[in-house]
């Protein structure tokens, strides 16, 4: 289900001239950006071009000075993280945002936890731990994640690609209309970078629009409908796979190759 | 496709067993289970110093051990909630004895019933709890500057208000030194100050450790930048723990009147200290996330078993110090090692 016609469809989330500064340095200098349902947005730049500046931006872990986000054609206004949870947009930071003391099973279900049924849970506020636990792995094999087993296991004591896949498969599990990754095979191997872009296609599968940052081009042309060019805090360009190599790609993020 | 695999990862899982030297597998016990290394500790205190002296292991002696630690150890309950959100608080001993005095005063000067006078004293240890949370979350000050400053405050505004003047429990309502009494329970001799106290573990300890509330405690203080990431609000989390420990401070504080059967403004000096010490002996992190409860109360226990086991063995009560000072250390040191663990 690849993206076509996105003229005529309204965008699951949808930015207009974002502007954020820190300081004197400019970091977002007015940025538009349009996500539709069931496609693979991927965010390409420069170390320093605004990338993860845009999709804090997006995902209520900063407030940009200026511009509109909405999604489905509502104006949404994010002050925390919590509201784009509640919006539905799921994010993979690139530090990964887990809790390294709490185990995997705490850690999918952080700031969403699920209480016991009954007075247990209502008057004593009793989580349902085994509950969770169950529902963790169940979440952790769907995505077919083998490299993690054990859910009560401390996620501190897990290597860079199992903690990789902890953050991914708690997004997964909650995604709602949208799931954006920051540079998620940054840290893996050949093979567990193959799985997380399984995961990335199988997201866009079940219909969510995924939003996808990463340095890696083949990863990018790989599996992305679309790519946003991210250049001095200024969206240079949206191109595709089959428009553009991934040569012309580096050049319109290098500045090397300007788009009309 | 699936044999290979799997044969690769029974090597790297074989490979893993025989780098899991015995120290490794302890600092992994040690890293699950933080509470065993005072638990073991205590066990040993206690099987030495009653093979030194008969007189340590007697109903009478481990039944004052248990009183004389109440008041610590309920201080070290809010000590420790504020230690596992990476903060500290030196201002424990000053806020207890404010909310105290506060007790004592309106309960015998102003000869109001103990259940309101109860009440103020506990509003006076929440509204220090409140300040303090504010300085910290409001303010974004570091915890140990903040307390440092409520210290100050607590302490002149306790000297100011009782001119310095001790209220003894016979001039105050029966309720207020409730905490007391004594039960007999074969030959050991319980307080309700004791039972008050273990009631505070109980409670504080299901909240840790069962509700979404002690996650989130863990989470702030581990990693709070994931934890605002992952959608707690986490200046909300660390005004509660401030509020939770205001709250203790002033239970312990009506312990305090039971166990000193008076309300002094200069009692518990060391109570800063002594709460820290049975936290960071118990094994609660001093940089956060880690720990809980149960070894906060074998800190206590092992501070408190140490001074009676040395008073009974007639040594010099610098050697309490010193092995109290010794303890410390080496529990950090222990912190610090269990925190590198890698599975």
């Amino acid at each position: 289900m690849r993206a076509t016609n996105n003229e005529e469809r309204v965008p699951v989330l949808s930015a207009r001239g974002l502007v954020k500064t820190f300081g004197r340095v400019v970091g977002l200098d007015g940025v538009d950006l349009d996500l539709y349902r069931g496609e693979v947005l991927a965010v390409i730049g420069d170390n320093g071009a605004g990338k993860s500046t845009l999709i804090k931006a997006l995902t209520g872990a900063l407030v940009p000075d200026a511009g509109e986000i909405s999604m489905d054609g509502h104006p949404v206004h994010f002050r925390r993280p919590q509201d784009a949870r509640d919006a539905g947009i799921e994010t993979v930071y690139q530090t990964l945002a887990v809790a390294p003391a709490l185990d995997i099973a705490s850690n999918l279900y952080l700031a969403r936890e699920e209480r016991r049924r009954g007075v247990l849970g209502t008057v004593f506020r009793m989580l349902d731990k085994k509950g969770m636990r169950q529902r963790a792995q169940q979440s952790v094999r769907d995505l077919g994640i083998q490299t993690v087993q054990n859910m009560s296991v401390a996620v501190e004591s897990l290597s860079g690609g199992q903690r990789q896949a902890v953050a991914v498969a708690r997004a997964a599990a909650f995604g709602g209309k949208v799931v954006v990754l920051d540079e998620p095979t940054a840290a893996l191997g050949v093979k567990e970078s193959g799985q997380v872009l399984r995961l990335v296609e199988s997201l866009r599968e079940r219909g969510l629009g995924v939003i996808l940052i990463s340095h890696n081009m083949p990863h990018v042309w790989e599996v992305a409908d679309r790519i946003h060019v991210q250049r001095l805090g200024r969206c240079a360009g949206v191109i595709t796979p089959q428009s553009h190599s991934m040569t012309d790609g580096v050049a319109v993020m290098t500045g090397a190759l300007a788009l009309s | 496709m699936s044999s290979p695999d799997a044969t690769a990862s029974v090597a790297a899982r074989e490979l893993a067993e025989r780098r899991r030297r015995p120290a490794q597998r302890i600092q992994q016990l040690l890293h699950g289970h933080p509470a065993i290394s005072p638990a073991l500790i205590l066990v040993v205190t206690c099987v030495v110093f009653s093979t030194q002296n008969e007189r340590f292991a007697e109903p009478g002696t481990i039944s004052l051990m248990v009183q004389q630690t109440a008041v610590v150890a309920a201080l070290a309950v809010g000590q420790t909630l504020i230690i596992l959100t990476a903060g500290i608080d030196l201002s424990v001993g000053a806020a207890a004895i404010l909310s105290m005095m506060v007790m004592a005063t309106y309960g015998s000067e102003h000869g109001l019933p103990g259940p309101v006078a109860l009440a103020l004293g506990l509003a006076v240890g929440i509204v220090c709890g409140v300040v303090n949370g504010a300085l910290v979350t409001g303010l974004k000050l570091p915890p140990f500057i903040a307390t440092l400053g409520t210290l100050s405050v607590f302490t002149a505004i306790t000297l100011l208000y009782t001119g310095g003047q001790s209220i003894q429990q016979m001039d105050m309502p029966e309720l207020l030194g409730w905490t007391g009494e004594i039960h007999a329970i074969g030959d050991f001799r319980i307080t309700n100050g004791v039972l008050l106290c273990a009631a505070l573990y109980l409670v504080v300890g299901f909240a840790l450790s069962q509700t979404a509330w002690g996650r989130h405690v863990y989470a702030v203080g581990d990693d709070p930048e994931a934890a605002r990431l992952a959608g707690i609000r986490t200046p909300r989390v660390l005004f509660s723990v401030y509020v939770v420990a205001g709250v203790v401070y002033g239970i312990a504080a009506w312990i305090l009147i039971g166990r000193a059967g008076a309300a002094s403004p200069n009692a518990i000096a060391d109570a800063n200290l002594e709460s820290i010490t049975a936290v960071v002996i118990g094994g609660t992190s001093l940089f956060g996330g880690r720990g809980g409860v149960v070894g906060t109360l074998l800190g206590a226990l092992i501070v408190q078993s140490f001074t009676l086991g040395l008073s009974l063995a007639g040594v010099d009560d610098q050697y309490r110090l010193l092995a109290v000072g010794i303890l410390v250390v080496a529990a950090v040191s222990v912190d610090q090692w269990i925190r590198k663990v890698r599975a």
